[in-house]
């Protein structure tokens, strides 16, 4: 479909830096047909903006709050047909640093309007992001894992606050990621989820990740309960979680010094 | 403009009325006074009651020495090096000379006046190397490079986030863009000053007050500040860029991260010979400050210690929802810097 404009989102928290990214594209849209098919602050506003519409590319600043650049392009690979990414940022080393090491494309803010032309032509051949790679990267920058967690329900893409989640559960193939409200199925391992929130999370069980602050107390159980060695209770829901034996003297090390 | 290069460093003579000074000559002295009390000494308790005897006899003098030094530090400051040397060592071996008049008065002089005399200029002379030496490996060709090196950090962050804003201000907003461009240039000269340089504090609340304006481009309504000037001498002098980079680190991890903004708060107040200011800004529960604010923050603190050594002091509370800074200086006014 070449005759079609290429649709682009911008997002960046600064209006002057929107502004300037859409004075930028209005001046090359003689040599390239685009359009601006909108705005975001944050990526989550980017996200909420993209269940409704389709776009081609995603130009997003890194440094947002809520949820920063690196992490909404790695929610946007978790979609069916994934926009390209272009990554603009001011100076900032350790993201420099980070890209390079991994070898990501970037603009650097100023941003100039051949590097900008030159990027969305590249990036046109080149769709979705490379998950492993830009989890790493934000792990780099941030210091902590993702905010929110992604999964596809009915073919659309809800976010979970990570802050939300009382527990992670592992059942067959699925990780279910219960908040207050309800629960989520995850496509992830909870293996990932314990290295990449061990500050947050702790293991009670092989199949079981609990949320610190989410536990309000331990219980022994009766010995001949086969199904756990003690039980975890939770704050704000009535639901007991089982901890093994293995990690029944850890975990309640850990969660009294929490 | 004349400037006024008030570095304590930059004088052969230490700074008399320096804490860290003062302190480190009582030490000192004691501390020669227990090492000679050891050569006397048959054990233990024996070794600390000569001290004890060394004390009586030394504090008077040496109290009396520090007196007429920290009175006489800017007379002595203007005289040529050499003189200034021999005015110190004259001092303490007159303090000492008195101090063995007043116990042969007591009939508890043992020894001649020209022992005391000698044992006087021979401890100031041993404290006036060690403080003189101290002083070389800090300044001021050291020290100098070092505060250059330190001030010139305004973050590359903020320089080039701040001209991506102008730009977008040129085609829509050129007065706007403009100013803001003489805001960018106005905070790089200051960058770029000799640190040496102390400015009036109002110059430095001005400075900080363009460096605001040019956050407000970019973060708009998310970006409050309240300012609380008390009582404070706005002629005072302060070594440049005392509180920007403070500043800067508040908007940078208290106001950029959070979505809905946040507020500012600086206080400046007067406490007797103390300024005192404080920075604060909100934070979100459990955020990790990373390793640039530590950074800023060691910044800041190694010139407070260059500059004034003991008397200077930077706090830091950090509370769930908040994050204060606030730092203290001896007051100087231009009439005792000239």
């Amino acid at each position: 479909m070449p005759n079609q404009p290429l649709r682009i989102l911008i997002v960046d928290d600064e209006p002057p830096a929107r502004l300037r990214l859409r004075e930028l594209l209005g001046d090359l849209a003689p040599q390239l047909p685009l359009e601006v098919a909108g705005e975001a602050e944050n990526g989550v506003a980017a996200l909420s903006q993209l269940d409704e519409r389709q776009v081609d590319v995603v130009v997003t600043d890194i440094r947002m709050p809520r949820m920063d650049g690196i992490e909404l392009a790695e929610h946007l690979g978790s979609m069916l047909s994934p926009p390209a990414v272009i990554f603009v940022t001011a100076y900032d080393n350790y993201a420099v640093q980070a890209f390079d090491l991994n070898a990501v494309d970037y603009l650097l803010k100023p941003v100039r309007a051949p590097r900008l032309q030159a990027a969305l032509q590249k990036v046109q051949q080149q769709r979705g992001a490379q998950g492993d790679m830009l989890r790493n990267i934000g792990q780099m920058l941030r210091g902590s894992g993702r905010t929110h967690l992604s999964c596809q329900e009915r073919g659309r893409l809800l976010l979970v606050p990570v802050d939300e989640v009382l527990y992670f559960k592992a059942d067959f193939k699925y990780v279910t990621a219960r908040t207050r409200e309800r629960e989520y199925l995850l496509d992830e391992s909870l293996t990932r989820l314990e290295q990449e929130y061990a500050d947050r999370f702790l293991r009670l069980h092989r199949a079981v990740l609990v949320a610190r602050n989410a536990i309000a107390g331990f219980e022994r159980a009766g010995d001949d309960d086969a199904e756990a060695y003690g039980w975890a209770l939770l704050r704000g829901v009535n639901e007991r979680l089982p901890v093994s034996r293995r990690q029944w003297g850890l975990a309640r090390d850990l969660a009294r010094g929490s | 403009m004349p400037s006024i290069s008030q570095n304590p460093s930059s004088h052969v003579l230490p700074d008399w009325r320096n804490l860290g000074v003062l302190l480190r000559i009582l030490l000192g002295a004691n501390g020669l006074a227990l090492f000679a009390a050891l050569t006397q000494a048959d054990g233990l308790w024996h070794w600390m009651q000569r001290f004890a005897e060394f004390a009586a006899w030394l504090e008077a003098p040496l109290l009396l020495a520090i007196i007429l030094l920290a009175v006489l530090r800017d007379v002595l400051g203007r005289l040529s090096p050499w003189s200034g040397r021999l005015a110190v060592l004259t001092i303490a071996g007159a303090a000492a000379c008195l101090q063995y008049l007043l116990w042969e008065w007591l009939a508890l002089a043992t020894g001649a006046a020209w022992q005391a005399v000698l044992l006087g200029v021979t401890v100031a002379a041993l404290l006036l190397y060690y403080l003189e030496l101290r002083a070389r490996a800090f300044s001021p060709a050291v020290a100098e490079a070092r505060l250059m090196a330190l001030n010139a950090r305004i973050r590359p962050h903020f320089l080039f986030n701040s001209i991506n804003a102008v730009l977008a201000l040129i085609r829509a907003e050129p007065r706007q863009a403009e100013a803001a461009l003489e805001n960018v240039s106005d905070l790089f000269r200051a960058a770029l000053r000799d640190p040496s340089d102390w400015l009036p504090l109002s110059d430095e609340i001005a400075l900080c007050r363009q460096y605001l304006e040019l956050e407000k481009l970019r973060l708009g309504e998310r970006l409050r500040v309240q300012w609380d000037i008390r009582e404070v001498p706005l002629d005072a002098r302060i070594p440049p860029l005392m509180l920007q980079p403070l500043v800067e680190n508040a908007v940078y991890h208290g106001i950029e991260p959070a979505a809905e903004g946040g507020e500012i708060r600086i206080v400046f107040a007067r406490n007797r010979d103390e300024i005192l200011i404080e920075i604060s800004n909100p934070t979100r529960g459990g955020q990790r400050h990373t390793p640039g604010n530590q950074m800023a923050l060691g910044n800041i603190r190694e010139r407070l210690a260059l500059y004034f050594d003991l008397e200077a002091r930077l706090e830091i509370e950090e509370r769930d929802e908040s994050y204060r800074v606030s730092i203290r200086l001896p007051c100087r006014t231009s009439l005792s810097a000239s």
